[in-house]
């Protein structure tokens, strides 16, 4: 088949084909984006936290009139409170084990610091950002961490210390990324390392596969599967208690906890929000990620959609338009075959020339968005596709016209000249 | 005429319903789709306090240095140091720091369950400067302040809960174990996006429930409910040692009139950090910032990332909706060579026809406003699969959207029938008339 007569035909329809060429270009920009936001925000929501998130959820409350000192005797009463808390929810018939913890991973609380290997370095300075989480020896079992060296905190590691107290601990179990950050060339274990710049050393006694941290936020790339556990129990007027529920049994436990606190302490702030189990965490934390992904999704639906029909509107049109001159050609001895494939060009030419234009589009659009909104560069094969699936697009929509184009009988061209 | 076009332009509709249907649809999800994203962007990105705006200016000064800080940035929040020596010099005309706390409170008397009060620590210039309306009474005075009064003024919401509504002013509320004496109701007040504490919320939350006097709560060592953030070497133990850390957790606001008293206080501002230089406080120059609300606002990003690429999303959408619009128009109206060849042959200008087509794309455009004023207040429901409920319930249909959204759509269906009407309009009259 030539393409000149085609072209010359094209020449006639200018406003026509621009407007097709031009919606398939768009489309492909858009489309291509949003595909790619949706991969990366998948991908994120998708990241094990290296919790055993099934039966785990966390309780937070406070106390009311609660001493807020800084004092010896203060602190003391404050962890025998805390202590009485963990000992109830212990005692639970359906409850497996409870850890006190300050935070949990995408909660987005978090006590952050650094780690290094010299004592009284400042945190630019040091070697490497990581997260802290104060808990105690049956934090392991509790929130499901994989030991992959050294060993768990026994009881006898476990300290307390008031909230504002800022003395570091003497051991400690660091996440293999932070190990691995702080000592490239072979095992942290038995290894000294120095917090926030303290002049006291910690000895890395264990290391955990795999431990992410509370912030969610862009600001925490950095530092994403750096986690610090230290085996103390914080005190102040409020406490968090990370609790894993016997198999199935996380609703039972979930509504008998406002209860079993009350019966110890009738005087503590314990509202809707207290007990959460893992899953609403998780929830909260990516519901921008889900929501743009879905969002995304339907807005390229619904773009694929209208772009089709437009075309197939368009074509419809121009095979009404030259109608007579299909019969001409048909009387001419074109068969059947030799029409529909005549549109299928046609549209394969229109949509190549706005796949062309939407693949500078995509990329310019991309600029905007790395420029703009933190994104990372387009893959060359997300375009590739896009165009793939663009074109097959205009074929699919252009079908059905074409096919009738290639029903109109030569008869028709001796007709009411 | 015009209403005699119009008609003639929904009667066309009918001929081709499916071409007509395509058109509507699009035109209703590409303006549906648009006014959801808008209606959020407008919310988020609202200035909270239009008419005070550029006379509110919040300090910062870095006591980080370079080696901690933001890139070169100065923290987001004053040190208690560098907090109390600002107020201590007084040299704006009002002027307040403020943190953010949380306190018990049992609505029932001791019987009942304690429930969760969020407040703020502030200074009594809190309330004239950012215009808080007061139902009852009136904001605490600076003699309070001094005093380190057991004062409290309670939001509408709270005096509800507490004492049903009714004028509570001089009554003692409990609050973790301390009595306060009311001294103020608010009426309801929520500014959106809460430009005063950017720190510690991403300046959508709940309402808030009370407001007691900073050096209250000072001693009272109430710890702050917000953000608290260190750098470098820590080593405090107590409430003393944190206060007189580099720990970051307090909010100034001044209020400066006019552009001298913003340029005097920010020499203030640099005098300060030199002189903290000179003390051997700080080992690095000055450093620091005055921005107003809405400097503030941009700086930390309150509109969030999601609202901005949505709104960007829904209007290439929109764009791409109306080129299919054109598409389809021309193809509507130029399948009606042959009619509009009579009608100019019987006289009818170029400027009739231009103008018979326009209306019946404004008569398409209607149609496609009302089928995306229905898409948008099913699509309000579903925001909040995308935004937290705290920003989620700030879009709603309103009267003025409901208006925009027929406007756009019939201003944005008319534009894009300028080029398929024009060439309606030089369907040449012999032409149609021979080839019949």
């Amino acid at each position: 088949m030539k393409l000149h007569p085609m072209i010359a035909a094209l020449r006639r329809h200018k406003a026509g084909v621009v407007l097709i060429a031009l919606q398939i270009a768009l489309t492909l920009a858009i489309v291509c984006n949003a595909v790619f936001i949706i991969g990366q925000r998948v991908s994120r929501v998708n990241r094990p936290t290296g919790l055993d998130e099934n039966n785990l959820m966390l309780v937070t409350q406070s106390w009311v009139g609660a001493p807020s000192g800084d004092q010896p005797g203060d602190v003391d009463k404050l962890d025998s409170m805390q202590q009485a808390d963990l000992a109830a929810l212990r005692a639970m018939p359906d409850v497996e084990s409870v850890a006190p913890i300050n935070s949990l991973p995408l909660l987005n609380s978090s006590w952050n610091g650094s780690a290094a290997l010299k004592p009284g370095v400042e945190l630019r300075e040091g070697n490497a950002r990581t997260t802290y989480y104060f808990t105690d020896e049956q934090a392991f079992r509790t929130l499901g961490l994989k030991l992959v060296a050294g060993r768990a905190f026994t009881p006898a590691d476990v300290q307390h210390r008031g909230f504002r107290d800022t003395s570091t601990p003497p051991v400690v179990i660091v996440t293999k990324a932070l190990a691995d950050k702080l000592f490239p060339d072979g095992t942290a274990l038995g290894k000294t390392i120095f917090l926030d710049g303290g002049s006291s050393p910690s000895t890395i006694i264990g290391e955990v596969d795999r431990l992410q941290v509370p912030g969610t936020g862009s600001w925490t790339n950095s530092f994403t599967w750096n986690a610090t556990l230290v085996p103390t129990r914080l005190d102040a007027g409020f406490a968090r208690y990370a609790v894993r529920a016997k198999p199935g049994r996380l609703d039972a436990v979930m509504h008998a906890v406002p209860q079993v606190l009350y019966g110890v302490n009738r005087m503590r702030v314990l509202d809707d929000d207290s007990v959460k189990p893992f899953a609403q965490i998780r929830q909260e934390a990516y519901r921008s990620d889900v929501g743009m992904a879905i969002l995304m999704g339907v807005v390229c639906l619904i773009l694929l959609g209208v772009t089709a029909a437009g075309i197939v509107g368009l074509t419809s049109f121009w095979v009404g338009q030259r109608h007579r001159q299909i019969g001409v050609r048909r009387a001419l001895g074109a068969r059947k075959i030799d029409i529909l494939h005549y549109f299928q060009m046609e549209n394969l030419l229109i949509s190549g020339v706005g796949a062309l234009i939407g693949l500078g589009l995509a990329i310019g659009l991309n600029m905007l968005l790395m420029k703009h909104f933190e994104m990372d560069r387009l893959p060359v094969l997300y375009v590739l596709a896009g165009i793939v699936v663009v074109m097959a697009l205009g074929q699919g929509a252009v079908f059905a016209p074409a096919r009738r184009a290639s029903n109109v009988p030569p008869v028709v061209a001796t007709r009411s000249v | 005429m015009l209403a005699y076009y119009f008609q003639l332009g929904l009667r066309s509709l009918r001929r081709n319903p499916w071409l007509t249907a395509l058109m509507v649809m699009a035109i209703g999800v590409g303006v549906a789709a648009s006014m959801i994203t808008w209606s959020v962007f407008r919310a988020v990105s609202g200035n909270p306090i239009p008419d005070r705006s550029a006379q509110l200016f919040t300090p910062q000064v870095d006591n980080w240095g370079p080696q901690n800080n933001h890139d070169g940035e100065p923290p987001d929040g004053l040190d208690y140091v560098d907090a109390m020596a600002l107020m201590h010099e007084h040299q704006a005309r009002r002027q307040t720091l403020l943190y953010a706390v949380q306190l018990a409170v049992s609505p029932g008397g001791d019987r009942s369950l304690p429930l969760a009060a969020n407040g703020y620590a502030v200074d009594g210039d809190f309330f004239p400067m950012f215009e808080v309306p007061l139902r009852y009474g009136s904001a605490w005075s600076a003699a309070d302040d001094q005093a380190r009064a057991a004062v409290v003024v309670l939001s509408a919401e709270l005096n509800q809960r507490l004492f049903g509504g009714a004028d509570s002013v001089g009554r003692t509320v409990t609050l973790s174990g301390h009595d306060y004496r009311v001294v103020g109701v608010t009426r309801h007040w929520n500014p959106q996006p809460r430009f005063f504490d950017l720190f510690s919320t991403n300046g959508f939350d709940d309402a808030t429930d009370f407001y007691m006097p900073f050096s209250r709560a000072l001693d009272l060592q109430l710890r702050t409910a917000g953000r608290n953030s260190c750098r470098g070497k820590l080593s405090f133990t107590t409430w003393d040692g944190w206060l007189q850390s580099n720990c970051v957790w307090i909010t100034a606001w001044v209020q400066l009139d006019n552009p001298a008293d913003v340029s005097t206080y920010h020499r203030f501002l640099e005098s300060y950090a030199a002189a903290q230089q000179h003390a051997g406080r700080f080992d690095w120059a000055p450093n620091v910032r005055l921005r107003d609300v809405a400097q503030w606002l941009d700086y930390q990003h309150v509109v969030p990332p999601e609202s901005r690429i949505s709104l960007m999303v829904a209007l290439g959408f929109f764009v791409i909706c109306l080129v299919n619009t054109v598409g389809l128009l021309l193809a509507k109206f130029l399948r009606r060579a042959g009619e509009i060849g009579v009608r100019r042959a019987l006289g009818a200008t170029r400027r009739e026809i231009y103008l018979q087509y326009l209306i019946e794309a404004g008569a398409v455009g209607l149609a496609g406003g009302v089928i995306g004023l229905i898409l948008t207040s099913v699509g309000m429901a579903s925001v909040g699969i995308l935004f937290e409920p705290q920003i989620a319930r700030l879009a709603h249909l309103n009267l003025s959207l409901v208006a925009l959204t027929l406007l756009l759509a019939v201003v944005a269906t008319m534009v894009a029938a300028f080029y398929p009407a024009w060439r309606a309009a030089r369907v040449q009259p012999a032409w149609q008339l021979k080839s019949n």
